[in-house]
């Protein structure tokens, strides 16, 4: 095996305070549908076993946010920057012996990391396009022009009207024009 | 034969025309009928890290569209394929989740119902709707002799729960794809890993190492092309192999065919007309064989 790992990724260990951790977090993480299981993990390490990007991080162990979630450590683990690393295969969901929907569980995780104010660039950018345009890309308009010099029919034109309206609902929404009004202060 | 909604996606129109080029060529040869979807929008699948519910209420507002128009989706990319399959599923079991989704739909006016209709990807319409009698049959020049190995996409294997296609442990179905081409399709180390694309924004070094390592694999095993049915593993492994050359020091030159230019081949369609022309690392090698 070729393993290569990113030396610069780790970080110094810091001390866990009792008073930090936020015993109802498992709790509160357990009431999202799908995720009654997060407090079946027995941190066998199935998961982050059988992860292909913790193969190659330092970081990202799928395990070891798990157990941050059920020990409290909320406000570690929103702010983690391995919390933004899982690809999504769903590798760990298939394997895990105790049913635990690991990446739906990350997932969740991110969105109230987002909630908090935290989310990478492309996640904003991301929304930002569809909110706008309909797509996750901005799709430059010389890829219509040369669709249409080889003869593929015009790609549909997405009802931005319609995103409009279901992001005014979405909780989403009101974190960007937070943010938005926050960096226009 | 059956109609399907054409489901792009953002992706492919985006960079990965070729994809979609040669996708319908090989359908409309086999007779396989395409209806373009009107005023479709992202599946959703990007926007579940940022809010569950926006990428619910947009995967159900395709699902909508469907529905209308009482067609099954067709998708050329898995992650659409995934997530607009497990929306499907997930709205047509569970009412409370309906009833939540449909209050958020209310707002511009339509209702989704769930399950009433089929979300299928390219291979499992080629496969199980086609069926690899009739790819067989269409095949009038063999690629005998061409050795290729196969990297499926983690989405049209998983999760199991929602997906329940081929085998997510030992996947088949595009080998057999593959080999109805004449095509031999070869096994490699670490062949069901991701190829790390969906986290190439977050972190600009784990996925190329990872896609890289993948790469290294299929070289090992002496595979003169690589074949993908996705367009975010064919960014990383074509468009991102200049790159992963660079970082690892190491020079792989696999080209990485889109299955239906495989397919077109062995269908006696030229290259050009496959857009393999377009393929960042040069195919001549195998396209002479």
């Amino acid at each position: 095996m070729s393993e290569k790992k990113i030396a610069n990724e780790t970080k110094p260990k810091r001390e866990i305070k009792m008073g930090d951790l936020d015993p109802t977090f498992k709790y509160e993480m357990s009431l999202v549908p799908g995720f009654e299981k997060l407090r079946l993990c027995f941190q066998c390490g199935t998961c982050t076993a059988d992860c292909p990007i913790a193969r190659f991080s330092e970081v990202y162990h799928p395990r070891r946010l798990i157990r941050m979630t059920q020990l409290g450590m909320k406000e570690r683990v929103l702010g983690s920057e391995a919390l933004w690393l899982c690809a999504a295969c769903f590798t760990c969901v298939d394997h895990c012996p105790q049913g635990v929907n690991i990446a739906g569980i990350i997932c969740a995780l991110r969105n109230m990391a987002v909630k908090e104010g935290i989310i990478p660039p492309v996640f904003r950018e991301l929304t930002d396009n569809i909110l706008k345009t309909g797509y996750a890309y901005r799709i430059p308009e010389l890829r219509q022009k040369k669709r249409a010099e080889r003869g593929l029919p015009p790609l549909p034109k997405a009802n931005t009207d319609d995103v409009a309206r279901l992001f005014e609902v979405l909780s989403v929404f009101k974190v960007t024009k937070k943010e938005k009004q926050q960096e226009d202060d | 034969m059956t109609k399907y909604l054409l489901f792009l996606g953002c992706a492919i129109p985006y960079r990965i025309p070729s994809y979609e080029v040669s996708a319908r060529k090989v359908l409309e040869r086999l007779g396989v009928e395409l209806a373009e979807m009107p005023e479709f929008n992202c599946c959703g699948l990007p926007i579940d890290s940022v809010d569950h519910d926006a990428m619910l209420v947009l995967a159900a507002r395709n699902l909508c569209l469907a529905e209308q128009q009482g067609l099954d989706i067709l998708a050329l990319c898995p992650g659409c394929a995934g997530n607009l399959r497990k929306v499907n599923k997930s709205l047509a079991e569970d009412r409370k989740l309906k009833e939540h989704v449909n209050g958020m739909l209310k707002e511009i006016g339509m209702q989704v119902e769930g399950g009433k209709i089929r979300v299928r990807h390219l291979i499992q319409v080629l496969s199980e709707d086609v069926g690899f009698d009739r790819i067989k049959e269409s095949v009038v020049k063999p690629l005998s002799g061409l050795r290729v190995a196969e990297h499926n996409g983690c989405h049209i294997l998983r999760p199991t729960k929602y997906i329940g296609f081929d085998d997510p442990e030992n996947p088949v179905i595009l080998k057999k794809l593959i080999e109805a081409t004449g095509a031999e399709c070869l096994d490699y180390l670490y062949e069901t890993d991701c190829c790390g694309a969906p986290i190439v924004g977050v972190n600009d070094r784990i996925p190329l190492y990872l896609a890289g390592d993948k790469l290294r694999n299929v070289k090992a095993v002496h595979a003169e092309a690589l074949i993908t049915v996705c367009p975010f593993c064919h960014m990383m492994f074509d468009i991102n192999q200049p790159r992963i050359e660079r970082l690892l020091n190491e020079k792989f030159g696999i080209p990485v065919l889109h299955y239906p230019q495989l397919l077109g081949l062995a269908m006696g369609m030229t290259p050009k007309e496959l857009a393999i022309d377009e393929l960042r690392v040069d195919a001549t090698n195998i396209l002479n064989k």
